[in-house]
């Protein structure tokens, strides 16, 4: 179907919906890249205001994605809740944007609206927003996961606590694990990025996490993040498997070239469950994501980064995921050249992804080859935070040591606790408590030699003064 | 006078153990002045790194010193900043690179090396050639095959070099992008059946090969376990599983990878 609009004595023409959904998108090097953007900026307005009027029902009848080619495109028409939709049936993309901001619509209403809603639809109306509106609408969402703690509460943040190693070198990890402890990071999970896909390696790292945590008594879940093929395997072998991870995006193409099918995550998740070492909850699946994956992998389909990405939260919905964490500012300046283009985008990613029902955290972060720095990652923190983010990345000082790039440190989840009052989850905040690490408010402890988690690694690691 | 500005973590030792920004202190909760210095540092030198050319005579020079035989070709990016916002560029031979390679292709090569510059020409400076060197033990025929050099190139380059050079794999030396802490990261990206179009799950990647990293000879070792799996596989990506730690698989060096007179019948190439 063709839309237009007209722009005083000018007439702009968007031959279907993916091409209005592209060239309504605020600039990104990515659209760019793929010859989709806008050509001025007067064609971008153009195309939100065709937008504004398209019914949210015609989501159902035009794809972005061609059904017939897309596995993505056919988990989303056939798995849509038209019962849940029928509350907002009625209104255009503008109108929704409008509902979506009105006082009368809280965080019970979007939660009920989600099944029933399309990513397309979440794009579209993304388009329409100003930074202040993604964050006022995502933080009356609240989306709560569970496996061995309780995640995504209103109130509280969450970290994912990141000891990767360049080797995988198991004393190496083990340091920075307990670093991050010692900052009270890690009731998201405790998930290493293994240099090595052997699976010899990924088994004892997942032992060595495994053990850790029952011989303290954590109240979290760990995690390998290699390949789910892997992970099955290490589930057949008897591995201490606590959530499966997959990197996954918004087309069948972009899947292929990661070498996964929604068939094989629904193995993964039932061979996960199977295990039941869940306490609270069977939330099992560990999904990243990121703008410009399906462009990276030459299977976009013309479609823009933003809408396809909102694809992959289409997807992942579906294994009903402990924690989705959009990789944001990884993928490099070919995507989302500046700090500018990274914060916006994080914004969209955790908006979408709540609108959709997911628990959203944010990989906040940048290469080397972007032209962003610390004080971007200060912004985009900041304003995911007042958002409601369910989790964020925690590094020994923001600096990753295997994957070359910086994202956010311990003290930048305590910055964030600090100036917006957001607590822990709270089974691991008792368990900071208990350990000494943390007081009843949850502001960190002043440590000595005699702290337990220390002694450990003095007896266990032989690492002495 | 001792101002105690800061708390101190009592867990310094751990630092020992890891090259990570362990044991920082704090200042109330934010990060001491002096780590904000040196972060800043650092990140303004990965910042340079990314912007150094690859000194393509120099490097071609010592591999002709150490017995092996290059060609130079650049990729369709004509300067660095071309290259950074379109990887498309990089992943395409220059024509006048592609008709080189077209013109010295004769009968089909069991593996081709491309030697790239990638993020980090510093890396590529550093490490492509101690790397192949360690590689002779376990390829007696290796300096009788091409090393193509590379600039302004991406992982999937080598898809093209492969594909002209009629190679069945292609190993591609790559420079990693730079980390604060590593600004000379090598990666090694293995292909079969290299030819334009392929995607990264037909890959297997081998990373951080540095000094401070994965040395040399463990590199070499495990991309001799991955070239030899891939033979007998027939293919390399997803499929292909790195076991080369798994109990009772020890490499040897003795055992040759690719035998001198391998007959045709897959294919070798690397890409990022």
């Amino acid at each position: 179907m063709q839309y237009s609009a007209s722009v005083g004595v000018r007439r702009h023409v968007f031959a279907d919906l993916k091409t209005l959904l592209a060239k309504a998108s605020p600039l990104r090097s990515g659209d760019l890249l793929a010859g989709i953007a806008a050509a001025s900026e007067e064609e971008r307005m153009a195309a939100r205001i065709a937008l504004a009027e398209v019914p949210l029902m015609h989501f159902l009848q035009e794809m972005v994605v061609p059904y017939e080619a897309d596995e993505v495109t056919r988990i989303i028409i056939d798995e849509h809740d038209a019962a849940a939709f029928s509350v907002v049936a009625g209104l255009t993309v503008g109108e929704f944007r409008d509902w979506l901001l009105s006082d009368a619509t809280d965080g019970v209403a979007l939660a009920a609206l989600a099944p029933g809603l399309t990513p397309e639809m979440v794009a579209a109306v993304s388009k329409l927003m100003r930074n202040q509106d993604l964050i006022l609408v995502a933080a009356k969402c609240e989306v709560i996961t569970r496996f061995r703690n309780t995640l995504g509460l209103r109130g509280r943040l969450a970290v994912r606590l990141q000891p990767n190693h360049p080797t995988d070198d198991a004393r190496g990890i083990a340091a920075s694990m307990l670093d991050g402890l010692l900052y009270g990071a890690g009731d998201a999970v405790i998930g290493i990025n293994p240099a090595s896909d052997s699976l010899p390696a990924i088994t004892t790292l997942l032992h060595l996490m495994d053990g850790f945590r029952e011989q303290y008594a954590v109240p979290t879940q760990s995690c390998v993040l290699t390949h789910v093929t892997n992970t099955i395997r290490a589930i057949e072998k008897g591995a201490p498997v606590d959530l499966v991870f997959q990197s996954i995006g918004g087309t069948e193409a972009v899947n292929s070239s990661f070498g996964v099918t929604a068939a094989i995550l629904e193995e993964s998740m039932l061979a996960a469950r199977s295990l039941k070492r869940g306490t609270l909850g069977d939330n099992v699946m560990y999904f990243e994501t990121g703008q410009g994956s399906a462009l990276s992998a030459n299977g976009h389909h013309g479609a823009d980064q933003q809408t396809l990405e909102a694809r992959a939260y289409g997807l992942a919905r579906r294994y009903q995921p402990l924690l989705v964490n959009t990789v944001v500012g990884f993928i490099g300046p070919e995507y989302l050249y500046d700090g500018k283009q990274i914060i916006r985008a994080g914004l969209e990613d955790h908006f979408c992804g709540k609108l959709l029902g997911l628990p959203m955290g944010c990989d906040i972060c940048y290469t080397n080859h972007a032209e962003a720095d610390q004080d971007d990652m200060d912004t985009l923190l900041t304003l995911l935070g007042v958002a409601g983010i369910n989790f964020i990345i925690g590094v020994p000082g923001a600096d990753d040591i295997m994957l070359n790039y910086q994202s956010t440190s311990f003290h930048d989840a305590l910055y964030l606790r600090r100036v917006l009052n957001r607590r822990r989850a709270p089974e691991f905040e008792e368990w900071l408590e208990h350990m000494g690490i943390a007081d009843y408010h949850g502001d960190l402890l002043p440590q000595t030699e005699q702290q337990p988690l220390l002694a450990m690694a003095g007896t266990n690691w032989g690492a002495h003064a | 006078m001792t101002k105690n500005l800061c708390t101190p973590d009592p867990w310094t030792r751990l630092r020992s153990l890891t090259n990570a920004r362990l044991a920082l202190g704090r200042s109330g909760v934010s990060l001491p002045t002096a780590e904000i210095l040196r972060f800043g540092l650092a990140h303004a030198q990965a910042r340079d790194a990314v912007h150094q050319p690859l000194d393509v005579e120099t490097l071609a020079h010592a591999f002709q010193m150490a017995g092996f035989t290059s060609l130079c070709v650049a990729s369709q990016a004509p300067d660095r900043a071309s290259y950074l916002r379109r990887p498309d560029l990089g992943r395409r031979l220059a024509p006048a690179s592609a008709s080189l390679l077209q013109n010295v292709a004769t009968s089909p090569l069991p593996l081709v090396f491309v030697v790239a510059d990638g993020l980090s020409s510093l890396a590529t400076h550093s490490h492509a050639l101690p790397l192949m060197q360690a590689l002779l033990p376990y390829f007696p025929e290796l300096r009788t095959l091409p090393v193509v050099i590379a600039t302004q190139s991406r992982v999937a380059l080598g898809d093209e070099i492969g594909q002209l050079l009629r190679a069945r794999m292609v190993a591609v030396l790559i420079g990693e992008r730079p980390g604060l802490s590593s600004p000379d990261s090598l990666g090694i990206y293995l292909t079969s059946g290299p030819r334009v179009g392929l995607t990264d799950a037909q890959r297997n990647c081998i990373s951080n090969v540095r000094p401070e990293g994965l040395v040399y000879p463990e590199a070499a070792r495990k991309l001799a376990f991955l070239i030899a799996g891939a033979r007998q596989l027939g293919r390399t990506g997803v499929d292909l599983k790195d076991d080369s730690d798994a109990p009772g698989i020890a490499q040897s060096p003795e055992t040759p990878v690719l035998p001198a007179n391998e007959a045709p019948s897959h294919h070798t190439v690397c890409a990022i």
